[in-house]
């Protein structure tokens, strides 16, 4: 896995070192979508994203590992594109 | 922008890093009425210690019968005798005050029918010093870090702690006589620098695992505590003895609990054989974490690694059954589906081993203050500098870190550290004079990166030191190979003193924090090739298979690892504890 890549795209940066996060699979997950997708993104993706990134690690995990499900419709759907982005 | 310009601020009490160790130390002198400051590279509750699941070890004997001193006892031989007997019996009595304080700041810990706090048993805990199975780790459910951290940094923000959240720490302050006045940072977001003048500054940035490409740390784990330590003249403690989990997630480093092996899962190589056969015919996949590890390396080093580029092995689970696996190993499943897209019921996974802790670090006495040898003394106290967490050494694990230990060394030693500091901002009630020297040091060390022209990139070098020192410096250590480690730790660094960053901007320069941390990491993969190649014996963690022995006659000791000459010095370790007798040395045997 490539950690942070160095272009200087400042809202890319930013948005990157908030997923520098405390646990590895977080790390792998975020970075990984990251790296593959972000330019896919749409305005609207793009400020979900941002919401979910405040989210605590813990509840990340839960719903990046599929022990939960997020009740917002929009959320949900957007980590089932991370979760399906990673594992192929 | 020039050195005169930077701005200024003052605060009794500076620490680095926002994890376990550091809130801990925080809220202690927060509630104190020191003025404390906390600067934290990413947000306080995204810190590694979120990720500590399992929980923390604490004799409260609330399932089973139990005592400080059997604890004592079992973390003395899981050190495998190099712990230091004086801070292991502080830690030890401390443990059940420092669980019903967590209880009190609000941690849910998992509890009995009778409503006290629940407590399972993990590895290395016995009753009676070396009986029956004990039952000692206090959880929060599997949320344990998570809890603890966030309960903290509400304790803290209701303390009026100072925090400087994503404020990078470049490089300690010190004087001419050695005191150290505060630290140089700068303000991720903006890029604006920041000097904290402060009358004590404590150490609490955490471990080293992305030492390793194959680890279970998480991206921000680079030591760059050690690394300041080290720049600031301070010697690295006992730096050969790197934890390893035989069974990571292949390329990834997740770990693969024991307990899959436990439920009769079992390694095979590219060729189909049951490989731990060979290696521990009785314990086979049972066999001590060390020996499953080197047993896994072996069959790589000898081209039997499954593949395309033959570098792991295979963990088969598929055996077991869909309802063993679902119902016993859920959380594990559900990593490998996620992350590779295998289901362990029905195909076996790519495992290699991972590294987990540091059990080495910046030395420092049971008071949390960071202790260097002068002249004939080995452990003389640097002045206004502490240390605490995964990056310091206390040294409570030794050689072996026991499960469950850890939570409780960042929380036991934070509170120590803080309460010394409390004695000493009593005694010393002003700044010392700032040194303008080392401001400039730690200013030119940042700006270095504003070079432009032709160089290699961070990227590049980060990558082969990864793989270096997992190769050279992992679980498979004999002379030749570690000369070998020496050799290439030595020219990439020299290497990365001429490479170039392409973003030169200000504003959330990832590559220069980046590249920061890359010289961190180097600078502590220099002290844990070196001291692991001067150490011929085995003992712990560092296992060499040219030596296979513990000798205690001639390694009983400390290593102390120091940058500027790259020279390796010895202390001896504390055997005589506070109140009770020396555990004196025997084979470590379960
Ligand atoms: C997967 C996993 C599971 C674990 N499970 C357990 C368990 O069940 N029980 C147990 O006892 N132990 C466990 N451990 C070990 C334990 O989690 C860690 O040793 C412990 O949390 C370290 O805490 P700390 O306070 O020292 O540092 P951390 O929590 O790592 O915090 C370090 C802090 O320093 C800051 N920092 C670092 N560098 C800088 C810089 N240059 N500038 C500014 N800030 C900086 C970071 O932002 C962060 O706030 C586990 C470890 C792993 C990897």
């Amino acid at each position: 896995m490539n950690a942070v890549s160095s272009m200087p795209d400042k809202k890319d940066s930013r948005l990157r070192w908030r997923c520098r996060r405390g646990m590895l699979e977080l790390d792998l997950m975020l970075n990984n979508f990251i790296d593959r997708e972000y330019d896919e993104l749409d305005n609207e993706q793009k400020s979900l994203l941002d919401q979910l990134l405040d989210y605590p690690d813990q509840l990340l995990f839960d719903l990046f590992l599929g022990f939960m499900k997020s009740s917002d419709k929009d959320i949900d759907r957007l980590v089932s594109y991370i979760r399906k982005s990673v594992a192929t | 922008m020039t050195i005169s310009n930077i701005q200024r601020r003052r605060f009794d009490s500076l620490i680095i890093g926002a994890g376990g160790g550091g809130l801990r130390a925080a809220l202690q002198l927060a509630e104190a009425d020191a003025s404390v400051a906390v600067v934290s590279k990413v947000f306080p509750t995204r810190s590694h210690t979120v990720a500590a699941q399992g929980g923390m070890n604490a004799a409260l004997a609330n399932v089973l019968p139990d005592n400080w001193h059997w604890h004592m006892f079992d973390t003395v031989k899981g050190s495998d005798y190099l712990g230091d007997q004086d801070a292991i019996e502080y830690m030890c009595r401390a443990a059940p005050k420092v669980v019903y304080e967590l209880e009190h700041f609000g941690v849910p810990f998992s509890r009995l029918d009778n409503g006290r706090i629940y407590q399972r048993p993990f590895g290395g805990q016995s009753q009676n010093f070396g009986g029956e199975q004990a039952a000692r780790t206090c959880a929060a459910a599997d949320r344990t870090g998570h809890a603890i951290l966030h309960s903290l940094y509400q304790q803290n923000i209701r303390a009026k702690t100072h925090f400087f959240d994503e404020y990078f720490a470049v490089d300690l302050l010190k004087d001419e006589e050695g005191n150290i006045l505060g630290a140089f940072v700068f303000d991720i977001h903006t890029g604006e620098e920041l000097i904290i003048e402060a009358k004590t500054t404590l150490l609490a940035t955490g471990g080293a695992g992305q030492l390793y490409r194959t680890t279970t740390n998480a991206l921000i784990n680079t030591g760059d505590g050690m690394g300041m330590a080290l720049r600031a003249g301070i010697p690295l403690q006992d730096m050969e003895f790197f934890q390893f989990h035989p069974t990571g997630i292949a390329g990834r480093g997740m770990l693969i609990t024991e307990g899959a092996r436990g439920e009769g899962g079992y390694l095979v190589n590219a060729e189909g054989e049951r490989l731990m056969e060979r290696y521990a015919p009785n314990a086979k996949d049972l066999a001590s974490r060390d020996v499953v590890s080197r047993a896994i390396e072996t069959e790589i080093r000898e081209g039997r690694g499954c593949g395309p580029n033959k570098d792991y092995v295979m963990l088969k689970l598929d055996h077991l059954g869909v309802d063993v696996i679902q119902k016993r190993l859920p959380g594990i499943r559900q990593t490998c589906i996620t992350f590779l897209g295998i289901d362990p019921a029905e195909q076996p996974v790519p495992v290699y081993p991972t590294a987990h802790y540091t059990m080495g670090g910046i030395p420092t006495n049971r008071q949390g203050q960071v202790v260097v040898p002068v002249k004939d003394t080995p452990e003389e106290a640097v002045n206004g500098l502490y240390a605490a967490g995964e990056c310091a050494c206390v040294s409570v694990h030794g050689a072996n870190r026991l499960g469950g230990n850890s939570l409780l060394d960042i929380l036991v030693f934070g509170r120590a550290a803080a309460n010394h500091i409390i004695d000493y901002l009593k005694e010393n009630h002003y700044h010392r004079p700032m040194n303008e020297e080392s401001i400039e040091k730690a200013y030119q060390r940042l700006h270095r990166w504003d070079d432009t022209g032709e160089g290699e990139s961070v990227e590049q070098i980060r990558s082969e030191l990864k793989l270096v020192m997992e190769k050279n410096c992992g679980v498979f250590r004999t002379q030749e190979v570690l000369d070998q480690g020496v050799k290439e730790v030595t020219a990439l660094h020299e290497r990365l003193t001429k490479a170039r960053i392409s973003d030169h901007s200000a504003m959330f320069n990832t590559a220069r924090v980046e590249a920061l941390e890359l010289e961190n990491l180097m600078d502590v993969a220099l002290a844990t090739v070196f001291s692991a190649c001067a150490r011929t014996e085995s003992r712990g963690a560092h296992s060499r298979v040219d030596y296979p022995e513990r000798d205690d006659m001639n390694w009983m000791k400390h290593s102390l690892y120091s940058l500027l000459e790259r020279k390796l010095d010895y202390k001896p370790v504390r055997t005589k504890p506070v109140t009770v007798a020396t555990f004196p040395p025997k084979a470590r045997v379960y």
